[in-house]
């Protein structure tokens, strides 16, 4: 086995050989760091290394496997998206005004996989504060689709996304707030799962959206994927919305197949306005499949749709005005010495530390939230994310799970999006139902359009990762598509 | 006109910071005064990235006790919400507090015969401190951030505009405070800043419907700072509208050394807060079995206590009494001891209350049946107070050693009356030329001769030796 072949494998494969003693994890360090030394310059989906962090872990993986006492995930390579803080690393979710912030604590999700032996090379590239669908919002430099460097690796989490499909990490985290682990994984040929909301702990997330936010797993397996959300699950006590329900219920049954199972088609989601024809092609030949394993497939409809998209440009940049207000160069990051008074500080810091994209959605929350117009704008969006529980409570009422396209499209051209923020927006429309409802999602590779990677969205109802876990493991298995390791040329 | 033709109308925001260990949504401990700054603090209070508060059950409780001794209902469904304005005291830019749904509504208190009602008590966090090199804020050239309090427990009592006078206002915070610590929900210490007063006052002729334009008052530390503070307002408010002028709805600052309010801030510009329901704690369903748990371990609360001792006592006697928790206990088992009301409640009000130590209810009962019956002088009585209190042995014990009793006998009083006439010729003089207030000199010599003697006899003794 050639250094590089160590690249490809799964996670499940890789433990393995490391418990047989046929590799080491520093033999794992080493042909990912190798990869990444070839490749990264042109993927560039990592912000920054952990040489300090992969030695020690990789070293401590080891050891414990010799003495059989190695931990779920031991020695395996992670990568860990900009937001997530890890104690002493910087983390600056991808934007100026942190940079050189190095935060005193690791986020709990984690902190649970370093428990578990999971070995970190470093920091991923994505959109500033996770807005975006592109990664181009990144306030350091875009990254680049493995599949086709000229194209987006989709966001907000593209970094995380690019690295597994580059074979420059077997998992990486990512956050999910409108579908920015789901559309990334969709345009990069890579599992990705979004988790229920309250599932994981948010603790140590840099906050974009706080009651849409979820961390997950990019993995190239969806038996890799279930591992890891196992791991990271589970009540927290530092966050107040974390569940108590156990973790390792996302394993449940999730590997019988899906025979017997009803999955809702819903006609607004096929039917979505932009969808590429490739991509319709390539969700019609999953659901053949899916059919021909076994499962029963049902029209279901989401009647709110057409008005999640509106809702959640609310919700959101609500929020995030509120959560992005400490970023005042007081105490961290980007400062102003010479500001004449302390309005001014605020002003020249964050114009000078916030991108565009996270300026605009600041503007547009504030704006939302202001005496006068909360009502009509704020409290109406919250009224229309009950309708939109609401349908997908109907729903699940004749189907166990929800089957669709993750993205309208393949990945794009890098710059197609960047000048019309809208059209950006419009990634993320078959996704962030997902977010508004708390309910779990995940996509997995389903074939190609015009030679780039399409994804199947599976949605279950809430606490449901089980079912959306079996129907995906269903499908990658009737279909015998793998993620691959994209050859970066 | 004559300002006898103003109505005077207050309300009152109190914040009082409850009695807890640590800090609102995180574990840091609180702070005490004049800690070094910035030395209580966490990533949660100093508004880090990525982390998140907690609620801290503590306060809650605080809350819930102090929202049913005050008579509020205590809704099902009660969240916080975030207040949105930038501040560097303010590490989040926001403050966590609750907005539509407080912890509790529609309360009362009485004061002074007088029902007050309460709006609204609810939880927030304090914000830290900025410490400015220089005199005034916008003068300073260099400003210093203390998030030592940032993220300290508050809750925020809100009365409506019942309040009538100054004296009101002032008998409303004191009985607030009484009630609070009666409860032990805080120590409610003006001058430490657990309990601050911001009255809303306005004015109106007698016989109009509508409110007057209301000022707030903040930066009052004391109640006598609150009641000149209102007196103040009340005048220039009065002298405004009858020189013909408009009242201003503002902040006002009270300035102790000068005596006076002076304008801060004109609700023209008035922040918009922006609130909205906090996405990082779920919402507060307070467990019914739980208030009823704190309903029932409610101790009596001052006004009730009053009343009762209003039973027993002259009334100013109960009130002394009746305001304070430790001293109400003392005297109402002092009492079940067998001890005298009145006399008990003297002793409480003269001889213990300024000391700030409190003897045992036996110890207390016990001195004052030995004084009551005779037994020893009040002088003694004292003495044997300080002594049991600073030792912790019995009166009994210590009148035995010290020997202490009261002397009646006029005849064991003669040989001590003849040797203060012998050695006082001048006073002696003096009382028999007609100057009665002479006797004193001589009554004085002979307690400090004979401590034990009963002032009375010896009074009338001397009188009849010097006849």
């Amino acid at each position: 086995m050639t250094s590089d072949d160590l690249t490809q494998l799964t996670i499940r494969e890789a433990l393995r050989l490391l418990r047989l003693g046929s590799i080491s994890s520093a033999d794992l360090v080493t042909a990912h760091v190798d990869r990444i030394e070839r490749l990264d310059p042109k993927v560039k989906a990592y912000l920054r290394f952990t040489p300090e962090l992969w030695e020690k872990q990789a070293d401590e993986a080891d050891r414990k496997i010799r003495r059989g006492e190695g931990g779920p995930l031991a020695g395996i390579p992670l990568a860990v998206k900009d937001v997530l803080c890890v104690r002493g690393v910087e983390t600056t979710a991808g934007s100026k005004i942190l940079q050189g912030f190095k935060p005193p604590y690791t986020a709990t999700a984690v902190d649970r996989l370093f428990d578990a032996g999971a070995v970190m090379l470093g920091v991923t590239n994505c959109d500033e504060f996770a807005m975006g669908s592109s990664t181009e919002n990144s306030g350091y430099f875009p990254t680049h689709n493995p599949w086709d460097l000229g194209r987006v690796p989709g966001g907000s989490s593209g970094g995380s996304a690019a690295a597994v499909a580059a074979g420059e990490a077997m998992i990486a985290l990512g956050t999910d707030t409108g579908g920015s682990i789901r559309q990334p994984a969709s345009l990069c040929g890579v599992v990705g799962m979004k988790p229920t909301y309250g599932r994981v702990s948010r603790y140590g997330l840099i906050a974009f959206a706080s009651s849409l936010d979820q961390i997950g797993p990019f993995t190239r397996s969806v038996d890799d994927a279930a591992i890891v959300l196992s791991l990271m699950s589970g009540l927290d006590p530092l966050d107040a919305t974390s569940s108590d329900r156990p973790g390792m219920e996302v394993l449940n049954n999730f590997d019988r197949g899906v025979k017997g199972m009803r999955l809702g088609v819903p006609r607004e989601y096929t039917e979505v306005e932009g969808i590429e024809p490739g991509v319709k092609a390539a969700i019609d030949a999953a659901l053949f499949i899916l059919q021909k394993a076994g499962a029963e497939l049902v029209d279901v409809s989401l009647p709110h749709t057409d008005y999640g998209l509106a809702a959640y440009y609310i919700i959101a940049p609500a929020e995030c005005s509120s959560n992005l207000a400490r970023f005042d160069g007081v105490r961290y990051g980007l400062s102003e010495e010479d500001a004449p008074n302390i309005t001014e500080q605020y002003s020249r810091v964050r114009r000078k530390g916030f991108g565009t994209e996270v300026r605009r959605r600041v503007m547009l929350g504030t704006y939302a939230l202001s005496s006068g117009y909360y009502d009509a704008y704020y409290l109406k969006a919250q009224k229309v994310r009950t309708l939109i529980k609401r349908d997908f409570d109907e729903a699940f009422k004749t189907c166990d799970a929800i089957v669709s396209a993750t993205s309208p499209t393949v990945a794009f051209p890098l710059g197609a999006k960047t000048q019309n923020p809208l059209s950006m927006y419009l990634c993320d429309v078959l996704t962030l139902g997902g977010n508004l409802a708390g309910l779990p999602g995940i996509s997995v590779p389903c074939g190609t359009s015009e030679g780039l990677p399409v994804g199947l969205q599976v949605l279950a109802p809430q606490w449901g990762e089980n079912v959306a876990l079996r129907v995906a493991r269903a499908y990658e298995e009737a279909s015998e598509i793998r993620a691959e390791v994209a050859d970066v040329a | 006109m004559p300002s006898s033709d103003w109505e005077i109308v207050i309300g009152m925001e109190v914040h009082v910071q409850p009695k807890t260990r640590s800090k609102m949504f995180c574990g840091c401990a609180v702070a005490p005064l004049n800690a070094p700054p910035n030395t209580y603090t966490c990533p949660v209070c100093l508004g880090l990235p990525g982390v998140l508060p907690t609620i801290n059950e503590a306060a809650v409780e605080a809350v819930l006790k102090s929202a049913l001794a005050l008579n509020c209902e205590i809704p099902r469904h009660t969240k916080f919400d975030r207040k949105n304005y930038m501040y560097p005291d303010l590490p989040k830019g926001y403050q966590i507090s609750q907005y539509d749904l407080p912890m509790s509504v529609n309360g009362f208190i009485e004061v002074g015969g007088r029902r007050v009602r309460i709006r609204r008590v609810h939880l927030e966090e304090d914000t830290g401190r900025l410490v400015h090199a220089g005199d005034k804020l916008h003068r300073a050239w260099e400003s210093y951030v203390d998030l030592n309090r940032a993220g300290v427990p508050l809750m925020e009592i809100v009365s409506e505009p019942d309040i009538g006078s100054a004296d009101e206002a002032r008998e409303y915070a004191m009985e607030l405070r009484s009630v609070l610590r009666t409860i032990g929900a805080s120590e409610a210490d003006m001058e430490k800043g657990q309990l601050r007063a911001e009255p809303n006052i306005s004015i109106r002729r007698a016989g109009e419907q509508d409110l007057g334009v209301k000022t707030e008052l903040k930066n009052i530390n004391s109640f006598r700072a609150l009641h000149r503070a209102i007196s103040y307002e009340v005048d220039r408010q009065i002298q405004v509208r009858e020189s013909g002028g408009e009242i201003v709805q503002e902040t006002r600052g009270w300035s102790e050394d000068e005596n006076r309010t002076f304008s801060q801030r004109s609700k023209e510009f008035a922040e918009d807060y922006r609130y909205f329901p906090e996405p990082d704690l779920p919402p507060l369903e307070i467990d019914r079995v739980w208030i009823e748990n704190v309903r029932r371990g409610l101790p009596e609360l001052p006004a009730i206590r009053r009343a009762r001792l209003a039973q027993s006592l002259p009334a100013a006697l109960a009130a002394a009494i009746g305001g304070d928790r430790d001293l109400a206990d003392l005297f109402d088992a002092t009492v079940t001891r067998g001890a005298a009301a009145v006399a008990t409640a003297n002793w409480i009000v003269n001889e213990v209350a300024p000391t700030g130590k409190l003897p045992s209810s036996e110890n207390l009962a016990e001195l004052v049946g030995l004084v009551e019956s005779g037994k020893i002088t009040r002088d003694q009585g004292r003495e044997a107070l300080m002594e049991s209190v600073e030792t912790g042995r019995t009166p009994a014990e210590i009148v035995a050693e010290h020997g202490y009793a009261q002397v009646s006998d006029e005849s064991e009083l003669r040989l001590v009356a003849q040797a203060v006439i012998d050695a006082n010729p001048k006073a002696v003089e003096d009382y028999r030329a007609g100057k009665k207030q002479a006797l004193a000199v001589l009554i004085k010599d002979l307690r400090a001769r004979a401590p034990q003697a009963n002032p009375k006899v010896a009074s009338e003794l001397l009188r009849k030796m010097l006849a």
